[in-house]
């Protein structure tokens, strides 16, 4: 397995409070890896971590087998891309012209809009179906268009890596699915690797080619979700009794909570 | 070229530029003729402003005088005395409106703005300490610069230690203000009557009797911060999208904040020494550039040239409105600004925001 | 619940602690001056008429340290109030337009009408400070008024009434000689007609205040949350608002606009008691004049032989303290 983007020895902290030591990850190329833990555990400061928002206290990000906080911004914002958890769009700012600015590490102060950049636009508004809403101001949209229009934004920005804070967060069931397909697309069809936090565990399991398991700042497992996700895991993980079952559609692991005591049919397996 | 999902091609250009080569220039319509309107208005409100007064010119005249043909009294009240007031009016104008500008965008609020920072109210502490203690016109002008940096260094040492976090800056703004204007209050309680009058016309901000010796040291510092806050523009406009995406789109975020800061608090600095602390023109040159231009972002020339305008303006009409009276610059701005924000908010009952 | 039961001890404990420290800062009120009274000369004073000492206190000290007490108690509950209306722990009355309102209404008096008393001036200032209020409200959008609307509307009537203020004051000379000396906020010109005068309304204000902060708490949790529990929202805030109206008028009209008392008060005392005002208003009203005289003590004792106004002691001295919380923040 080769890795372009990794941690080795990160300790992660806000102010004083230390919510990782010690952590080592490496994301493998042109996997679609995925995040998983319970509230607080850590993950989305370690996507932050590697996404250079948050410097660790100790430790180095390694991207290309470079510390990431010696290369140059702009030659990080060309390489990898973030979909922060929160974002705020300026009133009034139409679809195109957010996209638009996701095209800014590749600009310059005499290289403003080249067509180069207006066909990325174009190209990354079609991948995420939102070439329709173009000229719609962002704050007239749903949800789920919404998170579509950030998503074209960290396309245009063209970067082999991407990582998404929680995509799905705040979306109806359709547009979860519609999202995560789209994701599932960039990394088959273009070949991006994608690391994403999510929360979901039946999401992560049928969508992810690499997870990543966290508690308490640590990873407790990684690997094909086939393999990682065992009932023992999710018991350790999040501290919930289940059963794993096969997804009849992928044939992935489905993770099915456990009943409580009394409201259980059918025959019960020692987990 | 084949894609497996073919796109249908957008009817019109996603944006406008113009290209030479591998140079391109990113222009929209609306921002370009706001900006031809206000070139072709500081041009109409400056031949009126410079042919007013107690000696009238006529169009022609102004124009005979300024291209190099006037006589030599002509050429002395255009040149000594209503040139320099043109020109401050403009540089304070631009400088004001600038500094609003980058502060409404940094801090991400609308009401962010020299005032709300104390920084206006620092420039005013200098400036009264030379009236308490009797100094000259050139002196209080230093003062106030001085009294406006010595703010916002204050400002970068409490607030900036975090790399100046928006939220963290207003709220010690806030108190900075507090602060001075109870010092300022005090201050002008120290005075003789006849100081604090002067002092009290100092601190609305007037262009009365300003020449070169105000208007060359504000132009040499827009000349001087414009390429800065021009440079660092399109940053700007992507720290509007938080943080987090700022920095993953490559902008050094706290650099820029800081480099923006120090630019925003030297403008109004400069300003203030030059014609007091004008009120307002920073608070409502950007709102009115945003609605014109109707382009998202800071809107920074669109915005200064918004309050070079809207300031040469204020000050005709408060040369012209009462008959044998000057009202200061800064009384008609508060009330024509002031009371568009009232208009704004009563227009637009929906909306929470501006 | 016993740790709830203990909870409430050390409020009330507290608020007993405080009512302590603003006795200690009455009685160093009344003793504290050009000339100086012993605790002896300050009981003499109060209670036999004819002493030497009986002319200094009641005729100067003791209507100065009432009005202390009383403008201190409205600028803190006033300012906790507008925290917890604009569900903003940096708004403060000024915000309101009160201050520019009551300024505009005395700059006018004065230069128009020729009133150059502060008796006189507390009609036009607490009529000032109804109508802008009122006027913010309007703007701010009535019913439908947000904390947001209304910190723009009252930052733009602020703005057109300073600047009227100013060319009243640049127009005319006199109206600027005394009206500089009011605008630093001062309690020197108290006697007990200006005590009398606004005690009605900063009184009322307190009580009205205080009825408001079962439903302001349930307002703090939002319109729809606070619908759910049964209060109304645009009644709360029309409450609210006529509360901070009086006790702010009232206070700025006999003593100027003082800065930072209504802002820093409440937030020093949320540290204290959390964010329930059931708490928060009491110990607001207590603390706030304990501040306001001591401040007002300092600026006799610092600016001998004259004094220093309090509302550049208020602004010195809290002005810091507030830089250092928000910086730790």
């Amino acid at each position: 397995m080769t890795s372009r983007l990794g941690g080795v020895g990160m300790t992660l902290a806000y102010e004083r409070r230390v919510v990782a030591r010690d952590l080592t990850v490496a994301v493998p190329d042109r996997s679609f890896t995925v995040v998983i833990g319970p509230n607080a555990c850590g993950k989305s400061t370690l996507l932050r971590a590697l996404a250079r928002t948050l410097r660790p206290t100790a430790g180095t990000v390694l991207l290309d087998g470079r510390d990431i906080h010696t290369m140059r911004s702009r030659e990080v914002a060309r390489t990898l891309g973030l979909l922060p958890q929160s974002s705020v769009a300026p009133e009034g700012i139409t679809v195109a012209d957010l996209v638009a600015r996701g095209r800014y590490p590749h600009q310059g102060l005499l290289r403003q809009w080249s067509t180069e950049d207006e066909r990325v636009v174009a190209e990354s508004m079609a991948a995420t179906g939102v070439t329709e809403l173009a000229a719609r101001p962002v704050d007239e949209l749903s949800g789920g268009q919404r998170q579509r229009v950030w998503i074209a934004m960290a396309l245009a920005q063209q970067t082999s890596l991407l990582l998404l804070d929680e995509p799905t967060t705040y979306l109806d069931v359709a547009h979860q699915i519609e999202v995560l397909d789209l994701c599932a697309r960039l990394h088959e069809e273009q070949g991006r690797t994608l690391v994403a936090v999510l929360h979901d565990l039946h999401h992560a399991a049928r969508w992810a080619t690499h997870l990543i398991a966290m508690r308490d700042g640590r990873v407790v497992a990684q690997g094909d979700p086939r393999e990682v996700v065992t009932a023992a895991l999710v018991e350790e993980v999040f501290g919930l009794p289940c059963r794993i079952v096969e997804d009849p559609e992928t044939g992935t692991p489905l993770v099915v909570p456990r009943a409580r005591r009394g409201r259980q049919s059918g025959p019960v397996s020692a987990g | 070229m084949s894609r497996t999902r073919p796109a249908a091609p957008p009817p019109r250009p996603l944006a406008r530029a113009v290209r030479i080569g591998t140079r391109s220039v990113r222009w929209r319509g609306r921002s370009v003729t706001v900006g031809l309107v206000a070139a072709a208005l500081t041009v109409v409100l400056g031949v009126l402003a410079i042919g007013g007064g107690d000696y009238p010119m006529s169009t022609a005249d102004v124009l005979r005088t300024l291209t190099g043909g006037g006589t030599v009294a002509e050429n002395f009240i255009v040149g000594e005395l209503r040139l320099p007031r043109l020109v401050t009016a403009l540089g304070v104008g631009a400088a004001l409106a600038l500094s609003g500008a980058i502060l409404q965008s940094l801090v991400r609020n609308p009401l962010g703005s020299p005032d709300v920072l104390g920084v206006t109210q620092g420039a005013s502490t200098g400036a009264l300490i030379v009236v308490v203690a009797g100094g000259g016109t050139l002196l209080l002008s230093g003062a106030a610069l001085l009294g406006g940096l010595a703010t916002g260094l204050l400002l970068w040492t409490v607030a900036g230690r975090h790399g100046v976090h928006g939220y963290r800056l207003v709220l010690v703004g806030i108190g900075t203000t507090a602060i001075l204007t109870g010092v300022n209050g005090w201050l002008l309680t120290r005075a003789p009557l006849m100081d604090a009058a002067r002092a009290v016309l100092w601190l609305t901000g007037s262009l009365d009797g300003r020449d070169w010796a105000q208007a060359v040291p504000l132009l040499g510092l827009l000349a001087l911060l414009t390429p800065v806050v021009a440079g660092t523009a399109r940053a700007l406009s992507l720290i509007e999208l938080g943080d987090d995406t700022a920095t993953a789109l490559g902008v050094p975020v706290s650099l820029v904040r800081q480099l923006l800061l120090g630019a925003a608090v030297l403008l109004a600095a400069g300003a203030a020494a030059a014609a007091g602390p004008v009120s307002f023109v920073a608070l409502v040159a950007p709102h009115l550039a945003r609605r014109l231009t109707r382009a998202p972002g800071p809107n920074l020339a669109a915005a200064t040239g918004t309050g070079a305008v809207l300031l040469l303006a204020a000050d005709l009409a408060a040369q012209r409105t009462i008959e044998g009276h000057q009202l200061p610059v800064g009384v008609v701005t508060g009330l024509i600004g002031g009371t568009y924000l009232v208009w704004l908010l009563a227009a637009r009952r929906r909306a929470a925001r501006i | 619940m016993a740790p709830d039961r203990r909870r409430v001890g050390v409020r009330a404990a507290g608020l007993g602690a405080g009512l302590l420290l603003l006795v200690a800062v009455t009685v160093l009120s009344i003793a504290v001056g050009a000339k100086q009274l012993t605790l002896a000369e300050v009981w003499h004073g109060l209670v036999s008429p004819g002493s030497p000492e009986h002319a200094v206190v009641q005729q100067m000290r003791l209507p100065r340290t009432l009005l202390g007490l009383l403008a201190g108690a409205a600028l803190g509950t006033a300012g906790a109030l507008m925290q917890a209306l604009t569900r903003n722990p940096l708004a403060d009355p000024g915000l309101l337009g009160i201050n520019a309102g009551a300024s505009a209404a005395v700059a006018t008096a004065t230069a128009l009408l020729g009133v150059a008393t502060v008796r006189g001036w507390i009609w036009f200032a607490l009529l000032g400070a109804v109508v802008v209020t009122v006027a913010v409200h309007a703007v701010g959008g009535g019913r439908q008024a947000t904390p947001e609307r209304l910190a723009l509307a009252g930052a733009a009537l602020n703005a057109v009434l300073y600047s009227f203020v100013s060319a009243v004051m640049l127009l005319d000379a006199a109206s600027l000689d005394r009206l500089r000396f009011w605008t630093v906020g001062s309690l020197a010109t108290a006697d007990f007609t200006t005590v009398a005068t606004v005690a009605p309304f900063i009184l009322a204000g307190l009580l009205v205040g205080l009825a408001g902060a079962r439903p302001l708490n349930a307002l703090a949790l939002g319109d729809d949350a606070a619908r759910a529990l049964g209060a109304s929202p645009a009644l709360v805030r029309a409450g609210t608002v006529t509360a901070v109206t009086l006790l702010c008028g009232a206070a700025t009209a006999a003593c100027g606009p003082i800065v930072f008392v209504g802002l820093l008060v409440p937030h020093l005392v949320r540290a204290l008691t959390g964010p329930d005002l059931r708490w928060l208003l009491p110990y607001a009203a207590v603390l706030a004049p304990v501040l306001l005289l001591g401040a007002d003590v300092l600026g006799r004792v610092l600016g001998r032989p004259g004094e220093l106004q309090v509302g550049l002691v208020t602004a010195v001295l809290g002005g810091p303290l507030f830089l250092r919380l928000v910086a730790r923040r």
